[in-house]
């Protein structure tokens, strides 16, 4: 008989600390499958972030670093220069990429730093408990926007929409957004994953992957209604696709077509 | 045979040793009094084909130091006080994940944006773990530019060889001035010890995390443990310093890097007025060579710390004393240097000579 | 021997290349050296000095606060190195700028036109190298017979054309001197 579907080799077999519904366990397994697929196993290096995917680690079936909040693209930066035959993948959340190290992606990403970064955009801060995000939603309500986020009367700003933030760098060369809420963005998001990590691996400059996520704990909500929620107000404001695709591989895709 | 003597700046010639050092990579990010150091890695480790960052900021480049060196890379980054404040995060999680680089600061007054003049205000800040957590690691303090170049091509295998930090604390007057300077050959690769712990390095082998997390207090006490008997072996054998005219001396100066430099021409002064004044120069601030200044304690001296600062390391000097000893102290900070004649003034007030 | 010397003038008088070049020649000549540039925020402009210290001793601190020897190339810096200077230390003035007689009289002065010396040689920018070799001359401490050699290393390969004038000035300034 032929086995058609399984555990994923890069990932342990064990079970994950993430909260039921959390879209955490099924980027892990995107990500490995698409490192399974390539056979990357014994090259792949993750810089988990802080935050709930701290524990990446333990997952994940292959090295890691752990640097401080928001200096994943720093510390990517380090290992990707030394160990440019490596995939090496910056897993981050929107505290730490889109708030304490938005410095840091912004310039990884201009100087066109050859990894990718997986962006888990769940609208909220998971680990703390229920902070307010850079990415929350207007109106979205959170332990420190009790009344809902409220840009201008209490100055909290407007969610950011990183990969458009990131475009216009001439570093970036892959930016796209997917959602881990149903199986048709799932296996879209796979895409994505795989094209990015190809074109690291072609040595292409910046690739960075935005995953809207569900945190049906910190959202006060059931699971299913989480998934629903993410179709309903996230990604009307966080459009899905590729937002930028300014790879070799697709340009010559595109010539192909034409001819 | 050694190569002929170079006239360079200790900036300069910091880089130079690094880059014989076998520096894999350096990131930076501009400062004053440093520059040069910057400049001159980035002409050279571009040369050579090594990697050169410009950093978006002081946090990033140690964050970049960090992951380089967790490939088990030699890396270094260097900048001045308050660059250095912000790199404390980064030299923290380095210490706390074992990680070997070396940090250069040449320092500046402060606290603030202070000034940009020679000091020796970071003498807390570096050897006392200037980040948050349980943790020391090497300090070394050059006296000279040679000795800054020396201490720098040193550092990387000192790190390596403990799984730490290295800083090499050097100040403005280090920085800036030139000496003639000497350099060792460029290290054979060979030499270099393994890192079997560092990533990406072998597919034949459990896979390597390098991290400081721990959140069960029982492993995590142990791991601290276990880095504090290393740092109690570091202590038996690391310690270094210098001595001019101990014997006989009723007044020691102890003094680092460019005060040394000064005191050690107070006592030539003392000296040849017939004023029984020795020097003993800490070359290691950590660990400190705290088990000489105990005999010297025990031999009836008495001590005057001489620093740019308002006092720092008179504080390790009253401490390794154990209370049997004088301890007399003279400063000047802001950016002034003391003078040779304004030591040696200080040493006939305590000497009453 | 050991000889301390502090330089001082503005900046575009090549102060610090002065202080680099007698720091260079002394420790071709096999003297222990130490040279320490004045550094501010600001880049251009306004004052210029250095330290320079050369010696047959390992030399302690590089700071000059009691200089044996002074170059004063301006009017500006006339009042700090007369300020400074040892008893019985020398002064060298570039008297082509420097119009007023210093006050102190434990001291020696020595007068040197740097800027017309260096003006009948051609260039204005001249002037540092003349008071170079008047600082050789009045104080023996280096010799500077490497001088050459050690442009050449100096300069940049586009401005090897100017030595010759150079090392003209420097003994221009030696003679003047002496």
């Amino acid at each position: 008989m032929e086995l058609t579907y399984g555990h994923p080799k890069s990932l342990l077999p064990i079970q994950t600390k993430y909260c039921p519904g959390c879209g955490h366990g099924v980027i892990h397994r995107l990500i490995t499958e698409v490192i399974d697929e390539m056979g990357v196993q014994d090259h792949s290096i993750i810089l988990n972030p802080v935050g709930c995917s701290i524990w990446a680690s333990l997952y994940f079936d292959f090295d890691s670093v752990q640097v401080p909040h928001g200096r994943t693209p720093a510390g990517a930066t380090g290992v990707k220069r030394m160990k440019p035959d490596h995939l090496v993948i910056c897993y981050q959340g929107d505290g730490d990429l889109a708030a304490i190290g938005t410095a840091e992606i912004v310039h990884a990403a201009n100087r066109g730093e050859k990894f990718t970064t997986i962006f888990v955009n769940n609208a909220i801060y998971g680990m703390t408990g229920g902070q307010m995000a850079p990415t929350t939603l207007v109106g979205q309500k959170a332990t420190t926007a009790p009344y809902g986020r409220d840009p201008i009367g209490a100055g909290m700003g407007y969610p950011i929409r990183v990969c458009e933030m990131l475009e216009t760098l001439g570093g970036s060369k892959y930016l796209a957004r997917g959602a881990v809420n149903n199986a048709a963005n799932t296996r879209k998001t796979k895409q994505y994953i795989r094209k990015a990590f190809e074109a690291q691996m072609r040595g292409e400059g910046f690739t960075m992957v935005e995953i809207l996520s569900q945190c049906p704990t910190n959202w006060g909500m059931e699971p299913v209604e989480s998934v629903e929620w993410v179709e309903s107000d996230m990604i009307p404001f966080y459009k899905l696709g590729e937002i930028k695709d300014e790879l070799a591989g697709s340009a010559n895709a595109v010539k192909e077509a034409g001819k | 045979m050694a190569e002929e003597k170079r006239l360079m700046k200790g900036n300069e010639a910091m880089g130079e040793a690094a880059v014989r050092a076998g520096c894999d990579a350096y990131f930076g990010y501009p400062i004053t009094p440093q520059n040069e150091l910057t400049a001159y890695m980035a002409k050279h480790m571009l040369d050579k084909k090594r990697t050169f960052i410009q950093a978006e900021s002081e946090v990033a480049a140690i964050n970049m130091v960090f992951g380089a060196g967790a490939t088990g890379a030699r890396v270094m980054t260097s900048s001045s006080s308050p660059g250095v404040s912000l790199k404390q995060e980064g030299i923290s999680y380095a210490c706390g994940a074992d990680v070997p680089c070396v940090v250069i600061n040449v320092s500046r007054s402060g606290p603030g944006l202070g000034g940009i003049s020679p000091a020796q205000g970071d003498y807390f800040q570096s050897t006392r773990g200037g980040g948050h957590g349980d943790y020391y690691h090497i300090v070394l303090a050059p006296k000279s530019v040679q000795e800054a170049a020396d201490l720098t091509y040193e550092a990387f295998d000192l790190a390596d060889q403990w799984r730490m930090p290295a800083m090499v604390l050097a100040d403005g007057m280090i920085g800036q001035m030139m000496e003639g300077v000497s350099f060792k050959p460029p290290k054979d690769p060979a030499t270099r010890i393994a890192k079997p712990w560092a990533v990406g390095t072998s597919s034949n082998r459990p896979v390597n995390h390098v991290d400081s997390t721990h959140l069960d207090p029982d492993e995590f006490e142990a791991v601290n443990r276990a880095r504090f008997e290393r740092y109690a072996e570091m202590k038996k054998v690391l310690p270094r310093y210098e001595e001019h005219d101990i014997d006989d001396a009723e007044l020691v100066l102890v003094a680092y890097g460019t005060s040394a430099r000064v005191s050690y021409g107070a006592v030539q002064m003392a000296r040849k007025l017939g004023i029984k004044a020795g020097l003993f120069r800490p070359i290691t601030l950590w660990p400190f060579p705290e088990k000489r200044m105990g005999e010297l304690a025990d031999a009836g001296k008495k001590f005057l710390a001489v620093e740019m600062s308002m006092g720092q390391m008179v504080e390790d000097v009253r401490l390794y004393t154990h209370g049997k000893s004088e301890v007399f102290f003279y400063g000047r900070c802001g950016g002034n240097i003391p003078t040779e004649e304004a030591v040696l003034a200080e040493i006939q007030k305590i000497l009453k000579k | 021997m050991t000889e301390k010397t502090f330089m001082a003038g503005f900046g575009g008088q090549g102060v610090i290349s002065m202080g680099q070049l007698w720091v260079y020649c002394a420790m071709k000549e096999g003297l222990e050296v130490t040279f320490f540039p004045f550094y501010g925020a600001e880049k251009r402009g306004g004052i210029a000095r250095a330290g320079v210290i050369v010696s047959t001793e390992e030399i302690a601190s590089p700071l000059v606060t009691s200089p044996d020897s002074a170059i004063v190339m301006n009017m500006d810096s006339l009042p700090l190195c007369e300020n400074i200077l040892k008893k019985d230390g020398v002064m060298l003035v570039n008297s082509s700028l420097v119009k007023v007689e210093p006050e102190r009289k434990d001291i020696r002065v020595v007068k040197i036109p740097c800027n017309e010396i260096a003006e009948k040689l051609g260039d204005v920018k001249f002037a540092n190298m003349v008071m170079l070799g008047a600082l050789s001359q009045v104080t023996g401490a280096v010799k500077l017979d490497k001088l050459e050699p050690i442009l050449k290393t100096f300069f940049s390969e586009s401005k090897h054309r100017f030595i010759p004038k150079n090392l003209e000035a420097m003994e221009a300034g030696a003679k003047a001197a002496s």
